[in-house]
């Protein structure tokens, strides 16, 4: 794992473009900077400042190589390369209040913004106008849309929010792609419905993940907790409450495993297998080996009585030194993730390294099968 | 000053109580719960059986009602449990305790620290201490956004 720091402001936000050398960041600020990898450093070779409002989301398509970003100042921008430049356009979102978080389609024909106006945005490029076109999903949303993320079919949309739900709904657009096939969250899906709301949460709903197949839909709320529906056993959902501050972004990195980051600063990973078995795995983070080196008594009472404590450092023994804000893929795929980067609060972005510990096999008495 | 500013009848006026959006909790229809038995309790605490009180002070807590008066004798009865526990017996009850067990015990720690009688602050303490250390931020961040209180 490696970190680096990109200031001492705050990173609200950040996106990785195709092969992983370029990263978009906001220092939370109304500026998107693009910073490229040279050698061991990132140097800043662009800089986005269309925007009034301090930026709130940020994507990056990878095979489009379009990012969309969108800020407090209810706008949203899409930002395509031309001859070395990045080139915004504006987006009718059609918003009367902040947005809050973007994110891409898988198939990047259209991406869904989520709003403190209490709705979601669904918006689309129309050719004949040569402009982006937004719909509208309200339906039972109360407060604002905190987090979305998109179904693997490119059709249904998760979203957790801040009246303590979560949903998912479809963001079916007839205009832009065919109808969908059935999935294990239902088979009807006209533009807006609902197809699954959960029960009330305990907290704002901070981050959502859809599993690598779609079938599971982890998310992390304000109560300290992490949930996961199962569509394939009826929606059921299990939670787990944590004795840890509460987490604010959560990633699925294989099928049964997940990761999830917040308010303690360093990342976690947890495991579902079935319904009822949500469980916590263990903290990722290696904490510094603190080099005390060799103190002298007389330091070590002068350090006792002025600073109460003979402690030298005033570090968190992990890599992040203040909460992370957001996670993110970065090499792999949602089913075998082998590097995922955190940003946090403290202005650094670490590179984290996946790995899936191989499992014991056991042997059961008088049947000679490996069980795993 | 024009006579329109004398008045001050406007500042007494709740206006987020007219606002069309205004978020609505759901409603739960849950039973509501009554709060534990308080003359179970009292035999109890008589007779010394300190965790079997414990345990039943903290069955059917009134979470789902806005009465307040349900809310405030359930309080008293918890308290007068944990106010009567001796300091070493502390741990082993709230070892003894569930996850949601020990979310709700601090729920009422909190709400006992609220409002301090005379000895009330120190044994509490001494609560939230065992308590905390099984619990963790997690137990106290739960108490900070649970919608439905004790």
């Amino acid at each position: 794992m490696s970190l680096y720091s990109f200031g001492l402001e705050p990173l609200s936000c950040h996106a990785w473009n195709k092969d992983r050398t370029q990263i978009a960041v906001s220092p939370n600020s109304s500026v998107v900077i693009i910073y490229e990898k040279k050698g061991n450093e990132w140097a800043k070779i662009h800089e986005l400042t269309e925007h009034s409002g301090r930026i709130t989301g940020i994507d990056w398509a990878p095979d489009s190589n379009r990012i969309v970003t969108c800020a407090s100042d209810r706008n949203a921008y899409v930002w395509t390369l031309k001859d070395k430049v990045w080139k915004p356009t504006l987006v009718l979102v059609r918003i009367n209040r902040a947005a809050t978080f973007v994110k891409w389609s898988p198939l990047e024909n259209k991406f869904a913004l989520g709003s403190g106006a209490r709705l979601i945005s669904v918006c689309y490029f129309e050719k004949e106008n040569d402009w982006w076109l937004s719909k509208h999903i309200k339906k039972s949303i109360r407060s604002t849309v905190m987090c979305l993320d998109w179904h693997p079919n490119n059709i249904l949309l998760a979203a957790g929010s801040s009246d303590f739900h979560c949903r998912i709904f479809s963001a079916y657009i007839k205009e832009i792609e065919d109808k969908p096939g059935p999935t294990a969250w239902g088979a009807k899906m006209p533009f807006g419905e609902m197809l699954l709301e959960t029960k009330d949460c305990g907290g704002w709903v901070h981050s959502v993940s859809f599993s690598p197949s779609g079938d599971h839909l982890a998310w992390v709320a304000h109560n300290s907790s992490i949930s996961v529906a199962d569509a394939t056993q009826g929606k059921e959902m299990t939670q787990l409450t944590t004795d840890r501050l509460p987490l604010v972004s959560v990633l699925y990195v294989s099928p049964t495993e997940m990761v999830a980051a917040g308010h303690d600063c360093c990342p976690f990973q947890f495991s579902y297998k079935g319904p009822g078995s949500l469980k916590f795995v263990k903290k990722l983070d290696i904490p510094k080996q603190t080099s005390r080196g060799s103190m002298s008594a007389m330091q070590h009472f002068r350090n006792l009585d002025k600073k109460a404590t003979d402690d030298e450092s005033n570090e968190l023994g992990c890599l992040h030194q203040n909460s992370i804000t957001q996670l993110c893929i970065v090499s792999g795929t949602k089913a075998h993730v082998d590097k995922y980067s955190s940003v946090g609060l403290d202005g650094a972005m670490v590179l984290w390294d996946f790995k899936v510990l191989p499992t014991y096999t056991t042997y059961t008495k008088g049947c000679g099968h490996p069980v795993k | 000053m024009a006579k329109n500013t004398l008045s001050s009848r406007f500042r007494k006026l709740d206006i987020d109580e007219f606002d069309e959006n205004k978020f609505v909790d759901d409603h739960d229809e849950a039973v509501d719960n009554q709060g534990p038995d308080g003359a179970e309790i009292d035999n109890l605490i008589r007779q010394g059986d300190m965790m079997t009180a414990f345990h039943i002070a903290l069955r059917n807590p009134p979470v789902n009602t806005k009465n307040p008066a349900i809310k405030e004798r359930a309080l008293a009865i918890v308290l007068r449990v944990l106010t009567s526990f001796k300091s070493s017996d502390i741990e082993p009850a709230v070892k003894s305790l569930d996850r949601s067990g020990v979310d709700l015990l601090m729920k009422y720690i909190y709400r006992g620290f609220k409002k301090p009688s005379d000895n009330s602050s120190a044994i509490l303490l001494q609560w939230h201490e065992k308590a905390f250390a099984v619990g963790g931020l997690g137990s106290i961040v739960r108490v900070l956004t649970a919608r439905k209180t004790v």
